[in-house]
């Protein structure tokens, strides 16, 4: 009951603060891929990986008070920055635990840009594929995003390194 | 002739109370129809518990399946047809992916999946690659159709366009399912001018957009489903149903790990229980066979698995109250506490429950790159997002409502007998 509220309003609060709704969905993917326990499911958007559910509850968290959005105009589009309030604090110490080395985790996702994240999060997401397959896939399903082989080598890396972080972890 | 343009010597119509007739020609869609992995749909209902609150929704996935391929073939067959930004050769697997996109649903497929940790979307996959009789007739039109068919309902297939037209905001699947659950519901909303938003509809490189003469119907549409979702989907009752549902499911989990002894062996569950699932496991379940087991448990030992049961197929469901987790989440703790001492188990007979626990999405128009939102084609040739031309849509995108509940048993807590002043304490802490 509200456990899985309070996991998303200590993620934010772990990474001070997260610009683009984009970036907040991919971020949670990643860490739920890390078998990090977040209960939202996902599903492949074009855009990649993409949770309504998780969506929904950031909505409530933000009309709960526990999270605030900000939002800034770029013209074409709108961008959202989310944090933590005082009383979301509160919420999330007491309604769940802390999660061994998720911070570091989280640390590490909120310092990528949304593409870069928009990357990792599609090669998670075919990762029953043979690499080499996973880089034919992210070439089909993101043709116009047009990553290099460098992006490409730092995502498997990235991915390794958190494979890393939570192996510690266990 | 080429089995994958092989039609039958004559055409054949199933009457639909929602299109009034869908339309099979084509050898693949007549021989899939046939398979029994999509005969299986039949035996799953398109709203799961809704039935016990609206009575008429009886409907099964076959019957939606069957809807949003004649939407398809609708758009392929009469409206897209000779556009050139339409590709002829993607109609087949558009409109298989149609008819399939719902195969991997398991029986009450929200409770089911959440309660096992499962993904019907995989199953679908799984059901379409795997070694099953649709996958035998997609494997004859050629040895790769299977795999784009499944691209397509994974969202993974390269032409976006295809996709697009039965996974988006305003996609064949969508407009088939507000029609048909507001036709079996019986309720006055979620009607909407379908034939006209099929007649302003373009399919464009990435998407399929809406002519912007069509925006006062595509209008009606997103009022529509905002209608359903507050009025049908997200019915309290038919949650409280849906969370005796869960119960039941995770109880019988819970005593199958821990070695309970059921007076019946529950062997098409074993499979779930232990984490140890084949394809054959998960065809082999659907509704009748989970409420056939609900009958048995009803007798079972175990107090709360055979209450949760009981509680399910005779409809002595949950009552709510409202709840205001900002103020209140600090009263679950106390809730849960009480609970205990009045030897009613919280796991089972306290539940919270949100927006955000269904399986239903609002139109919201999102972050650049987030979701794609409806774009209406302007008469210069550019396309503007939909709820930067419309007011209406915007004001009800543009708003955020949320609704948590508490569930519990009250008439346990109401009844005489042991711990009575405990259950009144309860019950005042629930009705602050």
């Amino acid at each position: 009951m509200l456990e899985e509220h309070a996991k998303v309003v200590q993620f934010v609060s772990l990474a001070g603060s997260v610009t683009g709704r984009k970036k907040l969905q991919k971020m949670v993917y990643i860490a739920k891929k890390m078998k990090f326990p977040f209960n939202e499911k996902y599903q492949f958007h074009i855009y990649g990986p993409y949770s309504e559910e998780l969506t929904l509850r950031v909505e409530e968290l933000c009309t709960m008070g526990f999270l605030t959005e900000e939002m800034e105009d770029k013209g074409s589009y709108v961008q959202y920055t989310y944090q933590v309030t005082d009383k979301g604090t509160n919420f999330s110490n007491h309604m769940c635990e802390e999660q061994q080395h998720l911070n570091e985790v989280v640390e590490v996702l909120n310092s990528k840009s949304a593409r870069f994240l928009e990357l990792v999060s599609t090669l998670l997401f075919f990762d029953e594929l043979p690499k080499e397959e996973r880089i034919q896939k992210v070439h089909v399903v993101k043709g116009k995003l047009k990553f290099t082989e460098t992006e490409m080598n730092e995502a498997f890396s990235l991915i390794e390194a958190l494979e890393e972080i939570k192996l510690n972890a266990n | 002739m080429d089995y994958a343009t092989k039609k039958l010597a004559e055409e054949k119509v199933f009457k639909d109370p929602v299109h009034r007739y869908i339309h099979v020609r084509d050898q693949v869609i007549w021989d899939l129809i046939g398979t029994r992995e999509f005969q299986r749909l039949r035996r799953i209902k398109q709203l799961g518990t809704t039935y016990l609150v609206f009575h008429g929704a009886e409907h099964s996935r076959f019957s939606h399946s069957l809807g949003v391929y004649e939407i398809v073939r609708r758009m392929v067959d009469d409206i897209f047809i000779d556009m050139p930004e339409w590709d002829e050769s993607e109609r087949l697997v558009v409109l298989c992916a149609a008819l399939l996109h719902d195969l991997g649903h398991g029986p009450f497929s929200h409770s089911f999946e959440h309660v096992f940790d499962l993904d019907h979307e995989e199953f679908t996959r799984a059901i379409i690659l795997g070694d099953t009789e649709v996958n035998h007739v997609l494997t004859r039109v050629s040895p790769e159709f299977p795999q784009k068919v499944s691209d397509v309902i994974a969202k993974t297939y390269e032409n976006k366009q295809v996709v697009s037209m039965i996974s988006s905001q305003i996609d064949a699947d969508r407009m088939d399912y507000l029609q048909r659950d507001a036709y079996f519901t019986g309720v006055s909303y979620g009607h909407f001018d379908m034939e006209r938003i099929l007649r302003v509809m373009r399919p464009k490189e990435e998407q399929v957009v809406i002519k912007s003469s069509g925006m006062h119907a595509v209008e009606d549409y997103i009022m529509s489903r905002y209608q359903m979702y507050w009025q049908v989907y997200f019915h309290p009752v038919s949650r409280s149903a849906e969370v005796i549902l869960t119960k039941i499911l995770h109880r019988a989990k819970d005593l199958s790990q821990g070695n309970y002894q059921f007076k019946q062996e529950p062997t098409h569950f074993m499979a779930f229980f232990q984490n140890n699932i084949e394809l054959e496991d998960y065809i082999a379940l659907d509704e009748n066979i989970l409420l056939t087991y609900f009958q048995m448990w009803m007798q079972e030992s175990d107090p709360i698995l055979s209450d949760l049961s009981r509680r399910f197929i005779n409809r002595k469901l949950f009552k709510y109250i409202e709840f205001d987790p900002a103020n209140e989440y600090e009263k679950l703790s106390d809730l849960k506490e009480l609970f205990y001492q009045a030897g009613i188990d919280p796991k089972y007979y306290l539940v919270h429950d949100s927006i955000s626990d269904l399986p239903y999405d609002f139109y919201r128009p999102g972050e650049e790159e987030e979701r794609v939102p409806i774009q209406l084609l302007m008469p210069n040739g550019k396309t503007r997002e939909l709820s930067r031309c419309s007011e209406i849509v915007e004001a009800i995108s543009g708003k955020r409502r949320s609704d948590h509940k508490l569930y519990f048993p009250e008439e346990v807590l109401l009844q005489d007998g042991t711990q009575k002043t405990l259950k009144k304490q309860i019950l005042k802490v629930l009705r602050g």
